[in-house]
């Protein structure tokens, strides 16, 4: 997914508007953590501004001050007005901040599944006690707005069918059919197909070009380079540096979001041992439009990473939920290290020395309400080292939280925070520190990188690698190629619920298998 | 066999089961509108009970029919505000903050009923909702006593559904409420209250409970007795999902359960003594526990139903 730069550049106009909005100040404590710190801003008219910054830096949090969805504790935000004076924004409401012009599309979409797209583009802009609703005429302009933008979408169908892509234009149309003249965009690539990434920003482009002043949440480089006229990092909260994107190199860029350099270790290879896993023939039924496993056969040995490449519901959720023991095949065989499994449940493949890094790790991976250190030692609550006569060994728990806290640099303010309050990269490297503690033989590892910055997809490959040279044999189901090509010594393409191993390591070749044509 | 057919050549058994339907359409808005918004309101039975207190007891004090159909209303939505309250900005259990609307409301029924009536052994009758003669179709054979004999309370619950299924379906405010029981992100990114919404539903909703309370007193019966009720908000409960979260549905729903209760008092005395008569006591409820694992299985609930949601929370 790396060379989608090609035709969409824009040209760099930073300093060409006058100025649409200005942030001065801006603070925003969570409990012990200070998401933002004293942050300022400003955008001009038709500018394209990207916000980039590691996950927890704070980019998120500021973006919600700015549509009211958080309250500052500090600072002020000034908006134009439609003459072009500055004016105080009201914090803290919503209303007030579409009212002003400002549009957001949230990294996690606001939509209600059980309306239509255009049900949901209309929602708040009728007055709310008429007794009927114009949908003609309604329906007539979001189609005329749909054209000028360039973005589509099925109007009438139910938001919950729409794909994720269509979801993210439902958005952009809502902020734009209310007459946003700046429109944030939070990680707007991370759930879309490179295609609809590139289509999105050339969209974006043209309508900024146009007057529309846009802010970009986003930890990709290449995308900020390419598409970006203003880059503004942050780093732990605080606004560490901008520069205008034609000006900047992509390791300053880096250096300012990490703090330091840190190149991944080069690898070490040894020759792959016993086999670790086998699969033989294994078939699972699918779920709906997500197809299962059809006659798989895979074998993963020590000293190795697999890695499975292919479209998302091609039958990866079947295998993941068969290594996980979540599902039982039903036809075929599989064992561990030798050993035919017969019952197929999560415990006994955690005692199998089985590690899984989940691949939605807020909803599978975690338990939000439970603090840190409680979260760290869920797989394990039966080991002498947890439990003592029936009791938890809370010091211990905590001295072991702590230690993780170091050794995997999970950015919290202690253990015992409650982990729905830490961001996603943060969560993945607990979910590291618990997989690897057990020191797994083998590990599932589903999606590890998808939505990580690069510090902590770092850490993640990091990992990943120690392992296999500890002798571990890793699964990696990715949808991210380069990730594949990068890290595995074998890779196999999952299509429609087949499994097949690939002969090259070309990029063309197996894009083609994972459309379902035999390279 | 015949038995069953006569019962139903009978105009008088579908005429009980549009009457016992009647403060189940009622009950089943009520508790359909508040969990559209995304608040389960397990205070139903109780509201049922205060509703049928403050209708008759007004009724009573002088206020007129209508003037006890607006005091149930208005006590309705009160119990409904605390509800939505306890649920709602403070995002308490919806579960526990309804059993106990349940048991403050029905107490609070009998304390003020024998506050007012501290000596009286059987509760003081009013004049009750008479049968609304509509013009020719009242006269017609069967279809007469069957379909349009009934008092102004059942047209008024009929034309309830249609007004709810309006809202919901073709006025910004229904789409507001839907969205806010789907997913409450969307309707405050849009500038809309949450809260308000939330809490305007719960009180609309319950205040309908009410008026099916009010049915009890002032047209099936004409006094208030204890334990009048009988779990009759309960069924509201299942109802509810039976009928997908859809007025119409709903309408067919209480319908349904009104006639296979109107039909089993009927086969009670025709085969008396052959049976128990706990068993016929139960087919209602038994019926609708199998209708409802039918319906429920594919049952869509709200995703937002029993979520608390709270403002700058992810």
């Amino acid at each position: 997914m790396s060379q989608t730069t090609e035709g969409g550049t824009v040209p760099p106009r930073a300093g060409a508007g006058e100025v649409v909005l200005e942030m001065a100040g801006l603070t925003k404590r969570f409990g012990a953590m200070l998401a933002n710190d004293r942050i300022d801003l400003t955008l001009r008219r038709g500018e394209v501004l990207a916000l980039l910054g590691e996950n927890g830096a704070g980019k998120t949090t500021l973006m919600n001050l700015l549509f009211g969805h958080y309250l500052p504790d500090a600072g002020q935000i000034r908006v134009a007005d439609a003459a072009g004076a500055l004016q105080p924004l009201p914090p803290g409401a919503p209303d007030a901040a579409i009212a002003a012009g400002i549009g957001m599309v949230h990294q996690h979409f606001t939509l209600a599944h059980n309306l239509t797209a255009l049900d949901n583009i209309l929602l708040g802009t009728e007055p709310l006690f008429a007794l009927r609703r114009d949908r003609r005429a309604a329906r007539a302009r979001v189609r005329a707005l749909m054209e000028r933008s360039g973005l589509a979408v099925a109007l009438e169908t139910q938001v919950g069918r729409l794909s994720v892509g269509e979801r993210q234009r439902v958005e952009i149309l809502k902020a734009l059919y209310r007459g946003a003249r700046i429109l944030i965009l939070d990680e707007p690539t991370a759930v879309l197909t490179p295609q609809e990434a590139d289509r999105l920003f050339e969209t974006m482009s043209a309508m900024a070009a146009d007057g529309l002043s846009v802010i970009f949440i986003s930890h990709k480089l290449r995308e900020v380079l390419a598409f970006s006229h203003r880059i503004l990092v942050l780093r732990q909260g605080r606004n560490v540096g901008g520069m205008a994107t034609a000006e900047a190199d992509e390791a300053a860029i880096a250096r300012l979001m990490v703090g330091e350099e840190s190149p991944p270790p080069p690898a070490k290879r040894e020759a792959p041992g016993a086999p670790l896993l086998v699969l033989d023939g294994v078939t699972l039924p699918g779920e709906g439009a997500r197809a299962g496993l059809d006659g798989v056969s895979l074998t993963v040995r020590a000293h190795e990473i697999v890695g499975i490449a292919g479209v998302s519901g091609n039958g990866q959720a079947a295998l993941a939920a068969l290594l996980s023991g979540l599902a039982a095949p039903a036809a075929g065989t599989m064992s561990l290290a030798g050993r035919e499994i017969r019952r197929f449940t999560p415990a006994g493949f955690l005692e199998a020395g089985v590690g899984r890094i989940p691949e939605d790790r807020h909803h599978d991976g975690v338990v939000g309400a439970m603090t840190l250190s409680e979260n760290l030692v869920l797989e394990e609550l039966d080991t002498p080292e947890v439990t003592s006569g029936g009791f938890l060994r809370r010091g211990a728990i905590r001295a072991r939280a702590r230690a993780a806290i170091a050794d995997y640099d999970i950015r919290a303010p202690g253990p015992d925070v409650p982990v729905r309050l830490l961001s996603g990269g943060n969560i993945q490297k607990l979910i590291l520190a618990r997989v690897f503690g057990r020191s797994p033989q083998l590990i599932l590892a589903n999606q590890p990188t998808r939505g990580l910055d690069f510090g902590a997809a770092g850490a993640v490959v990091r990992r990943l690698l120690e392992a296999r040279e500890r002798g571990a044999g890793v699964v990696l189901i990715s949808e991210d190629l380069d990730e594949i090509l990068g890290l595995a010594d074998r890779i196999a393409v999952l299509q429609g619920g087949r499994l097949a191993e690939a002969r090259s390591r070309d990029r063309g070749a197996i894009g083609m298998m994972m459309v379902g044509q035999a390279a | 066999m015949t038995e069953v057919l006569e019962i139903l050549a009978n105009a008088n058994f579908w005429a009980a089961a549009i009457r016992i339907a009647t403060p189940l359409v009622f009950g089943v808005l009520g508790a359909l509108i508040c969990e559209r918004a995304g608040v389960l309101n397990l205070g139903i039975e109780g509201i049922f009970t205060a509703g049928a207190m403050a209708g008759w007891m007004a009724a009573w004090l002088g206020a007129g029919l209508w003037g006890g159909v607006l005091a149930a209303a208005l006590t309705g939505a009160g119990f409904g505000l605390l509800h939505a309250l306890l649920t709602v900005p403070l995002g308490l259990s919806q579960h526990v903050s309804g059993l106990g609307i349940t048991l403050l409301a029905t107490s609070a029924a009998y304390f003020a009923y024998r506050t007012a009536l501290p000596d009286v052994s059987s509760p003081p009758r009013i004049e009750p909702f008479g049968a609304l003669d509509i013009p020719v179709l009242s006269e017609l054979p069967f279809l007469g006593p069957a379909l349009f004999q009934h008092t102004a309370l059942t047209w008024l619950a009929l034309a309830m559904v249609a007004l709810v299924w309006w809202v919901l379906a073709r006025t910004p405010l229904g789409l507001a409420i839907r969205a806010v029981g789907d997913n409450p992100d969307a309707v405050d990114a849009q500038g809309l209250s949450v809260y308000g919404l939330r809490i305007g539903a719960v009180m609309a909703g319950s205040a309908l409970m009410a008026v099916g309370g009010a049915f009890l007193t002032m047209a099936a019966f004409d006094a208030f007795f204890f334990g009048m009720v009988n779990g009759r908000g309960w069924i509201c409960i299942a109802l509810v999902i039976f009928a997908s979260w859809r007025p119409w549905k709903a309408l067919l729903g209480a319908l349904l359960f009104g006639a296979f209760d109107a039909f089993q008092v009927r086969l009670q005395t025709e085969l008396g003594g052959a049976v128990p008569g706990q068993i016929f006591l139960m087919a209602p409820y038994l019926l609708s526990i199998v209708a409802l694992v039918l319906a429920a299985r594919r049952a869509d609930y709200p995703r937002a139903l029993l979520t608390p949601w709270f403002k700058g929370q992810r």
